[in-house]
């Protein structure tokens, strides 16, 4: 096994009193494609939060190629950049076209220069199939459009792992296909990937690995073919069986 | 003069309008002068402003840095309580006097009503581009870090264009009210239209007459600034429709990947 991208040791996070992460453990090497699955409320987005420090974990520690990047004498904006973030809003940067949306980064961060960064956004572009639309505002697209701008955007960037928090949870169901077949397509190129999802179908199908959490542990890890077709934990069932119910 | 002063308020008017028609019109240039760098100064000062009061502190900022951004948040707040909570007008008497009998400085009244006004729009902006910052979703902020921009990165690309676009009404408030209370600098005798017209009104006793003329002036000018800003305002925000980049559609070499709603003409949802 080669060299680890991410160890996640003991990671914890409180709201004031409540616990929302305790004690989570989880390594990603290069190529992971981790799912993570459970119940809203369960902790998924401040996992993710915390693993790109939008949110100061409150214990543990997140090493990145060995070093805890938690420690205060590490960069946080310089790992960021290598970590790459899709929300589940977008959040494209409203003032700007979609091709400034993905080059401002690469200027501006990785301090390359312009035609590299046109250059690289158009390539990202034209993968996820936004390519005429380089000119328009995020708020002349639709949802699933901006998600696709938005997952260029961070592959513009060149990011060694890249997060989605519910990527498809705020599109029309028309549009919820566009967006996993990009990302599908990331999967075949051997992006690494931890993706949070309800589509547990892409999941099975996508990922490597399935993490299920509950109330801000991790209930059961293992293959997608484990989790999805024989869980061990009764929590794990639960969810399965009321997911697949509604 | 060569002609009688006529009878009639129309009469009066035309008459003032034609002799002192460059006494309004110095008065007039001097007032949009005066607004115009007093706003513009002013939104750079109430920017700077707002842009520290936002600046954010954790526990795990270092304790100098924790001191002076507390102190400098401070200061921003009396200078802010302070040019909201005086009258303009004594304001300039304070500025202007303060210069005269306490230092060898004498500035000319133009520039007192400048600072003035600089300083007191500042004041306003500061609260203004305050919320003007925190209007901005917080998605752009999270957006920004995600991709390893700096708090000063963030703020330059992606809050202040939003921000300053959001109170662009404001701002264009801001200039017609200054257009406006330039009126108030006649007592530190800034030869703007409020003076010029005074200046007329006494020579006649046409008072009346004089103000009317003025009155006018000032409607002309707060009414074609507003309009210019109404402009600027819909050039920030950019055509309404875009143009679908020209390539070869046989560049899309990812063929993998099908879309289901390929590029439409102008405007989707
Ligand atoms: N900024 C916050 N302040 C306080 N509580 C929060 C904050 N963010 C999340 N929480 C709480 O943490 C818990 C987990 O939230 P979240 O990570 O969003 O769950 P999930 O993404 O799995 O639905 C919830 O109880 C939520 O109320
Ligand atoms: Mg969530």
């Amino acid at each position: 096994m080669s060299e680890a991208i991410l160890e996640i040791r003991h990671l914890q996070k409180s709201f004031g009193k409540n616990n929302v992460l305790k004690d989570i453990d989880f390594t990603i090497y290069p190529g992971d494609i981790t799912s993570i699955i459970g119940a809203s409320g369960s902790g998924k987005s401040t996992l993710l939060r915390c693993i790109n420090v939008l949110e100061r974990p409150s214990g543990g520690e997140i090493l990145h190629n060995g070093l805890n990047i938690l420690d205060k004498a590490n960069n946080v904006t310089a790992y960021r950049a290598k970590v790459g973030m899709v929300f589940q809003s977008f959040n494209l940067f409203d003032n700007m076209s979609v091709l400034d949306n993905c080059t401002i980064g690469v200027t501006k961060v990785l301090k390359k220069d312009k035609n590299y960064a046109h250059e690289l956004a158009l390539r990202y572009l034209t993968q996820v199939g936004m390519e005429p639309y380089i000119n328009a505002r995020p708020k002349q697209l639709s949802g699933g459009q901006k998600q696709r701008v938005a997952i260029a955007r961070a592959l513009c960037m060149q990011p060694e792992v890249l997060l989605f928090d519910e990527p498809t949870s705020a599109l029309d169901p028309e549009m919820v296909g566009e967006v996993l077949d990009v990302i599908r397509t990331l999967a075949q190129e051997g992006m690494t990937m931890i993706i949070v999802t309800h589509e547990m179908a892409f999941a099975r199908d996508v990922s490597t690995r399935t993490i299920f959490m509950d109330k801000g542990v991790i209930a059961e890890e293992g293959s997608p073919q484990q989790i999805f077709t024989n869980p061990q934990n009764p929590r794990t069932k639960e969810f399965l069986s009321r997911f697949m119910n509604n | 003069m060569t002609s009688v002063l006529p009878e009639s308020f129309i009469g009066k008017v035309l008459y003032l309008a034609d002799h002192y028609g460059s006494a309004y019109l110095a008065g007039a240039k001097l007032t949009l002068l005066i607004a115009l760098v007093g706003t513009a100064f002013g939104c750079l000062i109430g920017f700077v402003c707002g842009i520290v009061q936002t600046i954010p502190v954790s526990k795990n900022d270092s304790a100098p840095k924790r001191f002076f951004v507390k102190l400098a948040k401070l200061v921003l707040n009396v200078y802010v309580e302070f040019f909201r909570g005086t009258p303009m007008m004594v304001q300039a008497m304070l500025f202007y006097y303060g210069f005269i009998q306490y230092t060898s400085y004498r500035p000319t009244t133009t520039l007192a009503g400048i600072v003035v006004v600089s300083i007191n729009t500042g004041a306003y902006m500061a609260e203004t581009m305050r919320g003007g910052i925190f209007s901005v979703d917080k998605g752009q902020t999270e957006g920004a870090k995600a991709i390893g921009m700096t708090h000063f990165q963030t703020m330059l690309y992606v809050i202040l264009p939003q921000a300053i676009r959001n109170i662009m009404p404001q701002i264009g408030n801001n200039l017609i009210i200054n257009i406006k209370d330039t009126s108030v600098l006649s007592v530190i005798s800034v030869c703007e239209l409020m003076y010029h017209g005074k200046a007329v009104a006494g020579t006649y006793y046409t008072t009346f007459e004089s103000f009317t003329i003025v009155s006018l002036i000032y409607l002309t000018l707060t009414f074609v600034c507003s309009r210019l800003l109404r402009l600027m305002e819909k050039h920030i925000d950019g055509a309404d429709s875009y143009d679908l980049a020209t390539t070869d559609t046989l560049a899309h070499t990812s063929g993998m990947v099908k879309y289901p709603n390929e590029p439409k003409d102008g405007d989707p949802a």
